[in-house]
């Protein structure tokens, strides 16, 4: 049980609950959908970058609480943040939800400590990452459709 | 293996059909999951193995390994028999005329695909139709595909309905002078649907067109007679029915199979081989090129003798109960729907619940050691024909009892509980 409650936090039931940023966004310069063909989870991401910075970000799509709230949470993050800022939380979310993180206080993680109890579960690790990867790729101007198989 | 034999025999002739003793011979049902009892209902992914498959496995290793059909020494000859004994079992267990229509390979996929490469790349021309249903899984569905890219013939699909029935006048309607080949699933595997495999394969024959059956997921549950549905193939796997991975049986009617060409060349499928000119072997070894998966086969060997020492009207009966049951309890859970109600099901029972998404559903079940399958099922076009991503399946084998499926309805609950 204390397994389950470190991997469906309140964090992250109150964001698949209530997804922010969520719906279609006008003025985006980058968009890129992202998908997990095992379970269906299913995303397009709207970023509007101006001058290396990401000026507003949304996202749309359905999928499973992780993978949901995991996009709604990195939203709230990377919004008003430069592309290299982004570039490196990217590398933390990765490390965290692979179990390769060793400093886990929530000083340096915050809103993202909440998917720590992920790499306790290998299964969910494709869910949790869906959106992060998503948003690598179109940082990296990528057109291509991202998918975690 | 033989004492497990004698226990079932002595416990089921005649005498109905007791889960917990059945479940005793299963040695990985007494496993923890998390610290909890495993409650395994993913058995139309695979099945869990009796023990005497597991000896089977083990003492062919031990006793018997050594090539077959060609040795003259004792080994070879002893595993030889044992295999070739095991195409006998197969025989007898779907009723088949002659041990010539069983042929060996890795389950069903592979059956599917020997008739598809096979039956289908020198019966089949441009223009030609193959049909399918719209319950299919994916490699009754991808084999077709591709021979319609090789050839330019068009798949066509019959359209299953609200309760996940295949709509059986639309069916008849799309066999027609283009048909070469009908390929029916005898159970979904998504969504537990039983199909009219014997009507539909009357429909058939009146036009003509051949049917293959996918029994993959038939087979574990109810006896299947091939003469009695008259199909011309029958595909099943062995680890769908207790017996090992990677092995199963393709049935096919003598007379088509004597007419198709080899489906894979090697070993064991030739008479005589020179570099001008082969000859090819006779049924059923012209489809076994190569050394085949003869430990598999004899595993195989021992789950034809554990299901037949079971008592089937019984074990229909605890399987019929069981998905009566799981369906009443399930359907009674407030914010649960049932996907695939159709009138006759075996085994599956597949569902979603609202706001809570089926991956999230397996991952809570795991932690409370219930072991389920979430997602596609290797059936999209089910999930795209009922507007859902997903579902969860849980699915039964005769060792299932009723008190895990209230262990279920507890799982779904403590789900509920996660997210309020």
């Amino acid at each position: 049980m204390s397994e389950l409650r470190s991997l469906y936090q309140e964090i992250i039931l109150d964001h698949n609950k209530k997804p922010r940023n969520f719906g279609k966004m006008a003025g985006a310069n980058r968009t890129l959908e992202g998908y997990n063909p095992l379970c269906g989870d299913h995303y397009t991401l709207y970023i509007k970058i101006e001058d290396d910075k990401i000026v507003d970000i949304a996202f749309e799509g359905s999928g499973c609480a992780i993978s949901k709230a995991s996009a709604s949470v990195m939203t709230t993050l990377v919004k008003g943040k430069t592309i290299e800022e982004v570039q490196k939380m990217f590398e933390v979310f990765h490390k965290l939800v692979t179990g390769e993180l060793t400093d886990l206080s929530f000083e340096s993680l915050g809103k993202l400590a909440a998917f720590a109890g992920v790499s306790e579960f290998p299964a969910r690790v494709k869910c949790a990452s869906l959106a992060w990867h998503t948003m690598k790729n179109a940082l990296d101007a990528k057109t291509e459709a991202v998918s975690t198989e | 293996m033989q004492p497990y034999q004698d226990i079932l025999t002595s416990k089921n002739s005649g005498s109905g059909f007791d889960p917990e003793q059945v479940r005793a011979l299963f040695p990985i049902l007494k496993t923890t999951v998390h610290g909890k009892k495993l409650v395994y209902l993913d058995n139309a992914a695979t099945t869990q193995k009796p023990e005497s498959v597991i000896t089977a496995l083990d003492d062919y290793y031990r006793r018997l390994n050594s090539n077959i059909h060609r040795g003259v020494h004792a080994l070879s000859e002893m595993a030889t028999e044992a295999y070739e004994g095991v195409r006998e079992k197969a025989r007898q267990f779907i009723n088949a005329g002659s041990n010539k229509e069983i042929i060996f390979l890795r389950g069903t996929t592979e059956g599917i695909n020997l008739v598809a490469g096979s039956y289908g790349r020198s019966n089949v021309r441009e223009g030609d139709e193959i049909l399918i249903t719209g319950l299919e899984h994916h490699s009754n569905i991808v084999p077709w595909q591709m021979l319609c890219n090789q050839t330019g013939a068009v798949l066509k699909v019959a359209p299953i309905d609200d309760k996940g029935e295949v709509i059986l006048s639309e069916f008849e309607r799309l066999i027609g002078p283009k048909t070469r080949l009908v390929a029916i699933a005898h159970v979904s595997n998504a969504l537990g649907t039983v199909n009219p495999v014997k009507k539909m394969v009357a429909l058939a024959h009146a036009h003509g067109v051949p049917v293959l059956v996918d029994g993959a997921q038939a087979v574990p549950h109810f006896r299947v007679d091939v003469r009695d549905l008259d199909c011309d193939f029958y595909a099943l796997s062995a680890h769908k029915m207790y017996g090992p991975t990677g092995i199963g049986v393709l049935y096919g009617k003598q007379s088509i199979l004597e007419a198709m060409p080899p489906y894979q060349g090697g070993g064991d499928m030739i008479r005589s081989v020179t570099f001008e000119k082969t000859l090819f072997n006779d049924l059923p070894h012209k489809f076994e090129a190569g050394t085949p998966n003869i430990a598999d086969t004899i595993g195989f060997g021992a789950a034809f003798d554990f299901l037949n020492g079971l008592d089937w009207n019984a074990v229909s009966q605890h399987e019929y109960e069981l998905l009566a049951y799981a369906t009443e309890v399930l359907g009674a859970i407030p914010g649960l729907r049932i996907v695939g109600t159709a009138r006759e099901k075996a085994g599956v029972l597949s569902f979603v619940m609202d706001d809570v998404h089926p991956h999230d559903i397996g991952t809570i079940l795991d932690q409370e050691g219930i072991a389920v399958r979430t997602g596609h099922h290797c059936a999209q076009p089910v999930m795209q024909r009922f507007g859902i991503p997903a579902t969860v399946r849980a699915s039964f084998a005769l060792y299932n009892t009723k008190a895990e499926i209230d262990e279920l309805v507890r799982g779904i609950n403590r789900v509920k509980e996660v997210f309020h």
